[in-house]
């Protein structure tokens, strides 16, 4: 009975966890698809794929996208061989001062991006002028102090990555290197080099990700060439589009695509190995019979599964035309707009006429009592002329089922039934 | 068979700060010899292999390989090929391209490389096993394959550093006897570190006995057991039976010792310190659980020792007594399993009998441990 009770909570922190983890991500990959002009899952529209060509028609985000590449491979390559040259000397140093070594080198991943921003637009400024150069050199090029900064950081996470290998070699492999004739490049290109592939990978991944996703220090340093976080950023303060869902929704795509493959790929070594193992020395020279890539291996199978949604998904998109479904849904605006319309003139007429009939009763005295609409403190502000551009989008919220009665007052005209003419005319 | 490369060590130090590692050794490894330096963990003969190889300078004193001084020259340019303790076979090689590493290093043609490996694993019987990883075969692959790799770097003296120590039993006595034979066939000068003193008897031409930094002695392995110069040399190797006491009486090559706790027992005096004892000195007497044999009772002399059995055991090849003679002394005794019966004497006091050849005093010093 408790027990039961534990495992069900289990699952349901489980689920709880996981729709915090995924549901943003899940929320903003349906908005890409919603042909609603603001990023929005609900209410749905209409399935589009426009998002998509919007966003590859847009020339900033392209340029983004450029520039965070550029500037990505760069910082793989600074980092990655800082990282290593750090990682190779935090094992060659005098023991007594590795830990102090260790801090400094780490250091930069605890300093705020920010201050990491400012310091090498500073540091590098104060050189370029110290070689008496112009505003134009290569010293205060966007992309080279974006790669500098960001790499000032970013070499530390390498280093970490790359130290964590290192603790794994054996020195003895290098003198055996030597013992056998190789000089010390030799022993550094042919063996420790090949050991550390692997953590040169995964750094380089890392490495390009923190580079790619990088706002803060990028945003001093950029220069003439914003990499696509900035565009995003720059974006979000003039207003968003789905355009942007669809961007992140490519990425996310990309993310699991590698990570499927990354998976499969290492699923694949191990029933390779596995398989090696088990074959004795005949049947290893003899006829080698690996097992499929799929055996074993769920992640291969998601894999293509994935790879085959992606196929089909993209050849809909390409025949696919919601054009008829926008009219559609624009109609049914249109004339559920009107409809409420109607129903407020109505109604306004019918206090009208209510009105006057008071007035009429209650005589002149009255008069010069203020009206309760259009009256507010906030001006024209709110004036229904204002509403105009705002779009049809709006107008089926805005003119829910309020009244225009005296309590409305504080909001002005918006919800003044005439608002809604202009827009619905 | 070619004379082969020596290899000197002159006056050799080797200091750590202020840790000395090795005090003073002097070896003259003759060419073709398969030289064992025999010693616990911790006494230095791990640095001495280091040295030779080059991975380590000596504080002072000279290195020579083949009459050439080696000081100043790296680990790469010596005639010196290393076996490593753990092997250092490079993980992510095949074992054809392990063994032909040092081929690479020169700039030899795959396809050369690849008929020299096929020829070194043939030798190493593990033919059809060249595009293995290292990690795919067993212990006693790898091992093999450690040795193939050495030879192909053509060196002039193999550095082994107790190479055998992973292997399990059976597999360490079939490489002894491999060992020797590859060692044979290429003529080449062996030098092996162990602490194991049957690899280093059942192998070696010569043995060099270390102790905390210091060669005890060197000398061919039956002598090293059958007339151990100090008392670490003759606790070192094999058991023995260690009687202490004072030199009574010198007659010769014999001596009487006053032992502490058995009387007086007369033995022959070591090789090595002979005419160099004289009466008074505190000396040690040893005696091999082999060399003692069951006397009739009664019988008295200096080369009996009566003693009371607490236990006994069969340990296959020989039956195991052990006793307490006077004062609480151990002494343990094997008989040679023969198919004879073999009749309990435990809690029996029995008499002891040793030959006057079989016992052997030598100064008293240090002990190895247990």
């Amino acid at each position: 009975m408790n027990t039961s009770f534990l495992r069900v909570s289990v699952w349901v922190y489980l689920a709880i966890f996981f729709a915090y983890l995924l549901g943003p991500l899940v929320i903003m990959s349906v908005t890409a698809f919603n042909s609603s002009e603001f990023p929005r899952a609900t209410p749905w529209e209409c399935l589009t794929f426009d998002w998509f060509s919007a966003l590859f028609q847009d020339q900033r985000i392209l340029n983004g996208i450029k520039n965070s590449l550029i500037i990505g491979l760069g910082t793989v390559v600074l980092s990655v061989a800082m990282g290593l040259a750090g990682a190779l000397m935090l094992t060659q140093i005098w023991p007594k001062l590795r830990a102090t070594y260790y801090t400094i080198i780490i250091a930069p991943i605890l300093i705020p991006g920010v201050v990491l921003g400012i310091s090498t637009l500073v540091f590098w400024d104060r050189i370029n002028r110290f070689l008496g150069l112009g505003a134009d050199s290569f010293l205060s090029n966007g992309i080279f102090l974006t790669v500098i900064g960001q790499s000032t950081f970013i070499a530390s996470y390498c280093m970490l990555v790359l130290v964590a290998r290192l603790q794994r070699y054996d020195v003895a492999l290098t003198e055996a290197a030597l013992d056998l004739g190789a000089t010390h490049a030799q022993a550094f290109r042919k063996i420790l080099l090949p050991f550390m592939r692997p953590a040169i990978a995964s750094a380089a991944v890392l490495a390009f990700l923190a580079s790619f996703e990088n706002y803060n220090t990028t945003t001093f340093t950029f220069g003439e060439y914003p990499t696509l976080t900035i565009e995003l950023a720059q974006k979000v303060r003039y207003g968003i589009t789905p355009a942007i869902s669809a961007l992140a929704f490519i990425i996310v795509v990309l993310t699991v695509f590698f990570a499927l493959l990354n998976e499969a790929g290492i699923k694949r070594k191990e029933v390779v190995a596995a398989a090696r193992r088990q074959a004795t020395v005949g049947e290893m020279t003899g006829k080698v019979r690996l097992p499929g890539f799929f055996t074993g291996n769920a992640a291969a199978v998601v894999l293509v599964v994935f790879a085959i949604a992606t196929i089909s998904v993209v050849g809909t998109a390409t025949v696919y035309s919601p054009a008829q479904c926008i009219a559609d849904v624009k109609e049914q605006k249109r004339l559920e707009a009107e409809k409420r319309i109607q129903e407020l003139r109505k109604k306004r007429e019918e206090q009208r006429k209510q009105r006057e009939a008071e007035q009429a009763e209650q005589g002149e005295a009255q008069q010069s009592a203020p009206k309760p609409s259009n009256n507010s403190g906030f001006g024209n502000v709110f004036a229904p002329n204002t509403l105009s551009g705002e779009g049809e989008d709006d107008a089926p919220e805005t003119d829910t089922d309020e009244q225009p009665s005296g309590g409305n007052g504080g909001f002005g005209g918006a919800f003044d039934p005439n608002s809604l003419q202009s827009p619905s005319d | 068979m070619s004379a082969g490369v020596g290899v000197d060590l002159e006056n050799l130090w080797i200091r750590f700060g202020d840790f000395v590692a090795v005090r003073d050794a002097n070896v003259n490894i003759n060419g073709g010899d398969f030289f064992s330096f025999l010693g616990p963990s911790g006494c230095g003969k791990t640095t001495i292999l280091r040295a030779v190889s080059g991975f380590l300078e000596p504080s002072e004193g000279n290195v020579l390989i083949g009459g050439n001084n080696m000081k100043g020259i790296g680990p790469n340019k010596r005639p010196t090929a290393l076996i490593f303790q753990n092997l250092a076979l490079f993980p992510l090689m095949k074992v054809w391209e392990n063994i032909t590493f040092s081929m690479e290093i020169k700039g030899a043609s795959s396809a050369e490389r690849r008929k020299r490996a096929d020829e070194l694993l043939d030798m190493i019987a593990l033919p059809d096993q060249g595009d293995k990883l290292p990690s795919e075969l067993s212990g006693g692959q790898r091992q093999r394959v450690a040795i193939a790799r050495a030879l192909c770097a053509e060196p002039d003296v193999l550095l082994l550093d107790e190479p055998l120590s992973a292997l399990d039993l059976k597999l360490r006595q079939h490489m002894r006897t491999e060992l020797r034979e590859i060692q044979k066939r290429v003529g080449i000068t062996f030098i092996y570190i162990t602490h194991d003193q049957g690899e280093a008897l059942t192998m070696s031409d010569d043995i060099a006995v270390m102790r905390a930094g210091v060669i005890d002695q060197i000398a061919d392995g039956k002598t090293i057991y059958n007339d151990p110069s100090t008392a670490f040399a003759a606790s070192f190797v094999g058991e023995n039976n260690v009687f202490r006491g004072k030199v009574k009486q010198v007659m010769g090559s014999e001596a009487l010792i006053t032992t502490n706790r058995s009387g007086d027992l007369v033995a022959r005096i070591s090789t090595a310190n002979q005419g160099k004892m004289k009466e008074g000195d505190e000396a040690m007497m040893f005696i091999r659980p082999e060399a003692f044999a069951i006397a009739p009772d009664g019988a008295t002399g200096d080369h009996f020792v009566t003693a009371s059995v607490t236990h006994e055991e069969f340990e296959g090849n020989v039956f195991n007594i052990f006793t307490e003679g006077e004062g609480g002394k151990e002494i343990k005794v094997s008989i040679p399993n023969l198919g004879q019966s073999f009749e309990s004497h435990t809690g029996q006091a029995i008499t002891l009998e040793y030959e006057t050849r079989n016992a052997v005093i030598v100064p008293a010093g240090e002990l190895a441990a247990e």
